[in-house]
């Protein structure tokens, strides 16, 4: 059996039991994130609901030309990482390798759109919160409480894309050295995980910065 | 699977041989990945925790010796209940049992080698330590005033001193406790031994089971709302202040979101630990071990739906507030049930009095009247008279520090000649149980009666009526203090004095037990197999009749 080749640590009796351990470990990490983010999103909810107007205000100034580009640079970067998966499934380590370069890639536009043109757009137009707001009139509170909401999220969901884009670079640097093959691919898949879970966050913040305010409510 | 021998690791039982003697430098603790020196790093860290905050919590106690408060200032005393509060609670009592007795123990019961992620083990002790030394920095450098809830307002708008800096330290230390708690699942569900069923294993593994599905699920809540309440205080901005929009029931309905779960994060490792010694100083197998085992779950479970009982007066519905108040008695059942079942246990058993024992029987008592005055302040009328005094600081106290901490040292002396090889001197530590239970009852007994009288709590002086309990509370202090400072004092003397320890001096099933004290590296020389429920006790061999 190559079972003895392959990387196994000494309290597992297979190196199977050790990856399936492996992913049961993100998926819970993952639930855990859920609950994080999942009280973001609820007080989110919770406080448009009282500021209805003001967050539909705030709403209103963001790109959604520019969400719109982010959510279809991830989403697609996402459908990239799970076809690297599949090559190296396949036995194909250049093609892991490439698509993982690509999926990093697409993570990097996304950065650059989300924090190079958004941010930075948003910055020059004061729409961080603070005694510098821009916006005046009775939507005032609800519309900074909406800044507040988009910076803290969309800060936090970088900073996951960040160390996503970190595993990648530890993936890609590890395929290169041969330590992926049909049989071995762990890491590949529980990275993947995370990195789904990312997009998925995004999927739930596109409608809540971009898509919501922009409804005629009342 | 079969049982797999690691080459080279004969397993004779010598200190030599054992997890102690694989490495004396201080790289080879401070890099380790093997679990039972992680425990050991936890465990000191645990106890500078939990002297700190016994020390803030003796100043306390001083202050309330005199009515206008021996203390000059009452901003001093509001940031030393303060550091007992954040200390006890995020750096002693919701670590304490999963990451000493956890670390060491859930491995070896469950026969295998280690945690399933050894590396993030260590690295949990890392951000434990790291979010521990920011908070004392915080806490020492000019401190907090806003007790350890946060409340907001007060502690994004009004507050002095370094709330931001100490949400963070209690933000970093829980994803350490994420990952304890991560750890701990993966583990269980992955690594026991051939034949160990889920129904095969001891009640210490379900009850860390379940604590760690509340880690997981309930410390991301609690980061998730410390973040907005720092970045509320840092930009001035307002989601939990309604001058600008914002909601501060918000904060208290996701603060207790985490914080009332976290009471049983706090409990439900003391109800392993005694369902693991009761039977074996009882030599009776447990009794209703299911019912003891879906309790801890039910407990678990319902612990998330409880938060809203802490804010009956805070301006919720009176529906809400109905449904809260009875679901928090449901709690009532599971805990009984547990109470039931060690008294079960114990029915027509042949009861040592060794000090795990009698450390545990004082955890039953204690937690009985903890959790029986939790009723009075479940139920909606009670509550309005007595929230907010020291009623419920006696009944939390007698939850967390009568029932919780008794549980710990219960474990840790049952736990200790596995963990160093060594026995504790039983005189000592039955004297020490005895004066933690007596001490203990003399603290905080009067303090129900303080708050039934209608004694505010958090408060820097009081009305002069109220003085006699105080001191009586004082001094039952103080007698706590020395019940405290003994197992300090002499489980370090067995350290280097005490009588070596046989692999299990206890006669208690368990695989744990099956390995050497203190365990080789890597904790079994051959995989374990299980065959049988766990507690298979038998009464001892009978003596010749008289």
């Amino acid at each position: 059996m190559n079972e003895t080749v392959l990387p196994r640590e000494f309290q597992y009796s297979s190196s199977r039991h050790q990856s399936q351990t492996a992913i049961s470990g993100m998926w819970l990490f993952l639930a855990s994130e859920m609950l994080f983010f999942g009280v973001l999103f609820l007080s989110w909810i919770f406080c448009r609901h009282w500021n209805m107007a003001g967050f539909d205000t705030g709403a209103q100034q963001t790109s959604l030309v520019a969400g719109t580009i982010n959510t279809v640079l991830l989403l697609t970067s996402s459908a990239t990482y799970t076809g690297g998966a599949r090559q190296i499934e396949a036995g194909n380590v250049r093609g892991l390798i490439r698509l993982c370069a690509l999926t990093g890639l697409l993570g990097l536009a996304f950065l650059a759109v989300k924090i190079g043109y958004e941010w930075r757009d948003d910055f020059s137009k004061h729409l961080f919160p603070g005694s510098g707001f821009a916006l005046a009139g009775p939507a005032r509170a609800g519309a900074q409480m909406f800044f507040v909401f988009y910076f803290v999220a969309t800060a936090l969901h970088s900073l996951h894309m960040l160390v996503g884009l970190g595993l990648l670079a530890w993936i890609i640097w590890r395929a290169r050295r041969g330590a992926f093959s049909a049989e071995y691919s762990t890491p590949v898949a529980v990275v993947g995980l995370y990195w789904s879970f990312v997009d998925m966050v995004w999927v739930v913040l596109y409608p809540l910065i971009y898509l919501i305010g922009r409804t005629p409510t009342q | 699977m079969s049982a797999t021998v690691i080459e080279g690791r004969p397993n004779s039982g010598t200190l030599e041989e054992s997890y102690l003697g694989d490495g004396f430098s201080l790289r080879s603790w401070l890099l380790t990945t093997d679990h039972k020196r992680i425990a050991i790093l936890y465990l000191a860290s645990i106890t500078a925790f939990f002297f700190i905050g016994g020390a803030a919590a003796a100043l306390v106690r001083y202050n309330l010796m005199v009515p206008e408060g021996m203390i000059p200032s009452a901003e001093t005393y509001n940031r030393l209940f303060t550091m007992h509060g954040v200390v006890m609670v995020w750096f002693f009592l919701v670590p304490a049992v999963p990451v000493t007795l956890g670390n060491f123990i859930v491995p070896l019961m469950l026969g295998a080698r280690d945690l399933a992620f050894p590396r993030l083990n260590l690295f949990s002790w890392y951000l434990f330590m790291l979010g521990g030394i920011v908070v004392l920095y915080s806490l020492f450098t000019g401190g907090v005033d806003t007790g350890w809830t946060f409340y907001t307002p007060l502690a994004t708008t009004y507050a002095k001193g370094h709330v931001v800096a100490t949400v963070v330290g209690i933000f970093i230390s829980g994803f350490s406790s994420i990952a304890t708690g991560l750890n701990f699942i993966v583990t269980i569900h992955r690594l026991r031994a051939p034949g160990m069923t889920w129904f095969r294993m001891p009640v210490f593994l379900w009850s860390l089971y379940a604590t760690s599905a509340i880690l997981v699920l309930a410390t991301p809540v609690l980061a998730m709302t410390l973040l907005l309440l720092a970045f509320e205080r840092l930009f001035h901005i307002g989601v939990f202040d309604p001058a600008m929009g914002g909601d501060p029931l918000l904060f208290q309905h996701l603060f207790w979101f985490y914080s009332h779960p976290a009471v049983y994060i706090m409990i439900l490792p003391g109800f392993g630990i005694v369902s693991e010694i009761v039977p074996a100083f009882s030599r009776k197998p447990l009794f209703g071990y299911s019912f003891v085992v879906w309790a801890s779950i039910g407990i678990a479970v319902i612990s998330f739906l409880v938060w809203g009982h802490h804010m009956f007066v805070a301006g919720t519905s009176l529906f809400s507030a109905l449904v809260f108040s009875i679901l928090s008695y449901m709690v009532a059942v599971p805990s009984a049930i547990k109470v039931f079942n060690w008294i079960g246990t114990m029915h027509k058993g042949f009861i040592r009095f060794d000090a795990p024992m009698l450390y545990a029987l004082g955890f039953i008592g204690l937690f009985t009247m903890g959790g029986l005055t939790g009723l009075f302040v479940a139920a909606l009328a009670a509550d309005v008279h007595l929230t907010q005094t020291y009623f419920v600081v006696a009944h939390f106290h007698y939850v967390m520090v009568g029932g919780m901490v008794s549980a710990f040292f219960a474990g840790l002396h049952y736990w200790w000649p596995k963990i160093t090889g060594r026995m504790y001197p039983e005189m000592w530590g039955r004297a020490g149980a005895l004066i933690i239970f007596i001490g203990f009852h003399l603290t905080f007994f009067p303090q129900f009666v303080l708050g039934y009288l209608g004694m505010p709590r958090r408060y820097h002086s009081y009305p002069p009526e109220f003085q006699v309990l105080n001191v009586l509370s004082s001094a039952g202090a103080t007698i706590l203090a020395v019940g405290y400072l003994l197992p300090l004092a002499y489980l370090t003397w067995s350290l280097f004095r005490g009588e070596r320890a046989p692999a299990n001096p206890w006669e208690a099933t368990g695989l744990e037990w099956k390995t050497p004290s203190p365990p080789p590296t890597y904790n079994f020389a051959v995989t374990p197999e299980v065959d049988r429920a766990p507690y298979s006790y038998s009464p001892p061999t009978p003596q010749a009749p008289l």
